[in-house]
């Protein structure tokens, strides 16, 4: 699990609302086995013209904004489908903070178990950032999770609110599932107390491991 | 004496394995469904880490979105070798480590939020988890279902829970009388169009009301399916006889030794009288048409005998500007008659509207009728156990007969993982529960609806109001 203490970067405008998954990576870049090479695919169909050529306007595509470490957006940014590899994507692309209003619930946990650090700030504060970034200062900001503070270039100062939870595994790099494993003794004192078996349990009977055909009657389809 | 609690406040209370001191949980989880899209890698990281599944007794696996669809396509391999090494990677997965797979040749492969419910996979009072975000299908059962990314599979894959804080509660009772014409889908879709993608971001929402009581289970499964359009976490819907009647003898149901015991519990499955949400939303159904949409979000409806927007009466200019670059990319001029708007393709599937009440009811409309010249139609039925039923009752040879091409189950193109997809600029009718731009294909403009009114517009080649259909 990557730590994250600061970071000083560049941060790009994205002033879109409601960019989702299928946006921040096209389901064409998911067919793959691994995590990697997913930086092409990230914002794949706004960086780039139907024919591979670069779109000229869209704002990744400006010299100031090329490779940015930050990216800012709008409300309910990684809507859509739970894909993690959107936040790959973000990830092979260089981003390590995101900063909007609000993000997608399953999107903003992907996020912070892989390191990167999604920062919910007030929409007047978004669009401030916004636009100091839009007026080409090319000038970096502050993520400091230390102390839960953005510093601009001018020196001013926003204090946000994180997790505490995931503050902490941040900061320390430590990832949930080794905190799981330490519930080991909770975990099977719930199991035996559980009186009922997991449906996959009753139903496996009807199912033969690693494909294969049915053994015994079809269920009935269930309709009215 | 004990406070009052909501159905999530019940389901949520007994799974909890343990409280952290900041609050979050962590929850046993009772069935974890996989697809090959999105467990590769999470099995890879826990091959890495040394460790194994800790009950994979309680997984089950669909080959679902990278399969093909073509007829036929059970005697040959995938062609599309990425899509070939993600279903051989689940099932090679999955044979290490013992857990149930269902692949193309399996008699009950489907997509998994059709398969899952057929096997009796989504059981009331349970904890349920996908690496798939229409997770929320299994509410309809009462199942507390969520949507989970693929660092989560690994975490219940080695622990067997899932860490997650308790979310706020809306409840929205559906109540009214539902319209001729008007199904479960234009229900929500409509509901979508008036609370926006975000109406219930973060909270869990349990659906109740009259609405409920009288929709089927496959309408409630496509409620609560596309209730993550509106940002939910989860969906909940009470159990009742009709749950009862569908989970009955079902392969995940409890024995028939164990009904009786069963249904007495799930009878305290549901929010008690004084229990108190965050939110309420009374949504009244009465006076609803079917629904179409038109942009590229599913808060982008409208009635079929309504009219593309206008943007330049939305007086908020971000949304102005939005909304005329959903327009440009979906090439819709303002103020067109819905009705007035003619399609190229038609797709009925996917885990919102894939089901055989769907496609009995799409099989209705068209009847006698032809698909329309210049359009391709596509069934995808959402199971093999649907094809079957479907084949059947005669469904299958209504839709052969008028020209749509009847497939093999899977998500098909719905997300377009597997090749079947709407080329640029191609304009579809779809059964299904995104119209993402490029979610049908690079440049393809989708058009979310019921299964009737995607029949409807197969026949005659424009949106066309299915109650005025002879």
């Amino acid at each position: 699990m990557d730590v994250f203490r600061t970071l000083t970067g560049i941060a790009a405008p994205l002033p879109l609302a409601n960019i989702d998954t299928d946006t921040i990576i096209p389901a064409p870049f998911c067919a793959v086995v691994g995590r990697d090479g997913l930086s092409h695919g990230f914002l794949n169909r706004l960086r780039f013209l139907p024919d591979g050529s670069e779109a000229p306007d869209f704002v990744l595509n400006q010299p100031a904004f090329r490779r940015p470490a930050i990216l800012l957006a709008q409300e309910n940014f990684g809507c859509g489908s739970s894909r993690e590899h959107a936040a790959w994507a973000c990830k092979a692309f260089g981003i390590r903070c995101l900063i909007a209003p609000s993000f997608a619930d399953i999107f903003e946990a992907n996020c912070f178990n892989n390191g990167l650090l999604p920062i919910r700030l007030p929409r007047p504060l978004v669009e401030l950032l916004m636009e100091e970034a839009m007026r080409g200062a090319n000038a970096p900001l502050t993520v400091d999770l230390v102390r839960s503070r953005i510093a601009r270039s001018d020196g001013q100062e926003i204090a946000f609110a994180i997790d505490p939870h995931r503050r902490h595994c941040l900061l320390e790099g430590i990832d949930d599932i080794v905190l799981a494993l330490r519930a080991e003794a909770e975990i099977a004192a719930f199991e035996r107390s559980r009186r009922r078996m997991s449906p996959a349990e009753l139903a496996r009977p009807a199912l033969t491991v690693a494909g294969g055909p049915l053994v015994g009657s079809d269920p009935p389809v269930c309709g009215e | 004496m004990s406070a009052a609690r909501t159905l999530y406040r019940k389901v949520w209370d007994s799974h909890v394995v343990r409280e952290n001191d900041d609050g979050s949980c962590l929850l046993y989880v009772d069935c974890h469904l996989l697809n090959e899209a999105t467990s590769p890698q999470a099995f890879a990281a826990l091959r890495d880490a040394g460790r194994r599944p800790r009950r994979p007794e309680h997984a089950v696996a669909v080959a679902d979105r990278a399969v093909p669809t073509d007829p036929g396509r059970a005697g040959r391999l995938i062609a599309d070798e990425n899509a070939r090494l993600q279903v051989a990677t689940l099932e090679a997965n999955c044979r290490e480590h013992g857990i149930p797979f269902l692949g193309m040749a399996h008699a009950q492969q489907g997509i998994v939020h059709v398969t899952g419910p057929e096997l009796g996979l989504a059981q009331p009072g349970t904890v349920l988890v996908c690496g798939d975000s229409h997770t929320t299908t299994h509410g309809a059962f009462a199942a507390l279902a969520y949507g989970i990314g693929t660092t989560e599979i690994e975490h219940v894959l080695a622990t067997q829970t899932l860490r997650m804080r308790p979310s706020p509660t809306i409840r929205v009772i559906l109540g009214g009388n539902v319209p001729v014409g008007v199904s479960a889908k234009d229900i929500i879709l409509a509901l979508i169009g008036r609370i926006g993608t975000s109406g219930a971001a973060g909270h869990v929402v349990e659906f109740d009301g009259p609405v409920v009581t009288a929709l089927t289970m496959e309408g409630r499964m496509t409620i609560c399916n596309m209730s993550i359009e509106a940002g939910a976490r989860a969906a909940l819907m009470p159990p009742d006889a009709r749950t009862h009647r569908f989970l009955q003898g079902l392969p995940g149901s409890p024995p028939a030794a164990e009904w009786g015991a069963a249904i007495a519990a799930w009878a305290a499955l549901r929010s008690d009288d004084d229990a108190a949400y965050d939110g309420e939303i009374a949504f009244d159904v009465t006076d609803l048409a079917p629904q179409v949409s038109w942009g590229t979000s599913p808060a982008d409806v409208a009635p079929i005998d309504g009219v593309v927007p206008d943007p330049s009466s939305q007086p908020d200019p971000a949304k102005r500007a939005g909304m005329q670059a959903a327009l440009d990319y979906m090439g819709l001029a303002p103020l067109t008659p819905m009705r007035d708007i003619a399609v190229d393709h038609v797709f009925i599937g996917s885990c919102t509207n894939g089901r055989i009440e769907d496609l009995a009811e799409a099989a209705r409309v068209v009847g006698r009728h032809r698909v329309a010249p210049g359009v391709r139609a596509l069934v995808v039925p959402g199971s093999a156990a649907v094809k079957r039923a479907a084949e059947a009752r005669g469904i299958a040879q209504t839709f052969v007969d008028a020209g749509f091409e009847w497939r093999e189950p899977g998500c098909s193109a719905c997300v377009a993982l597997n090749g079947d997809r709407v080329p640029p600029g191609g304009r579809c009718a779809s059964t299904s529960n995104r119209n993402f731009r490029g979610r049908q294909g690079p440049g393809a403009r989708t058009h979310l609806m019921s299964p009737a009114m995607a029949a409807a517009a197969a026949i005659t080649g424009r949106f066309t109001d299915v109650r005025e259909l002879g």
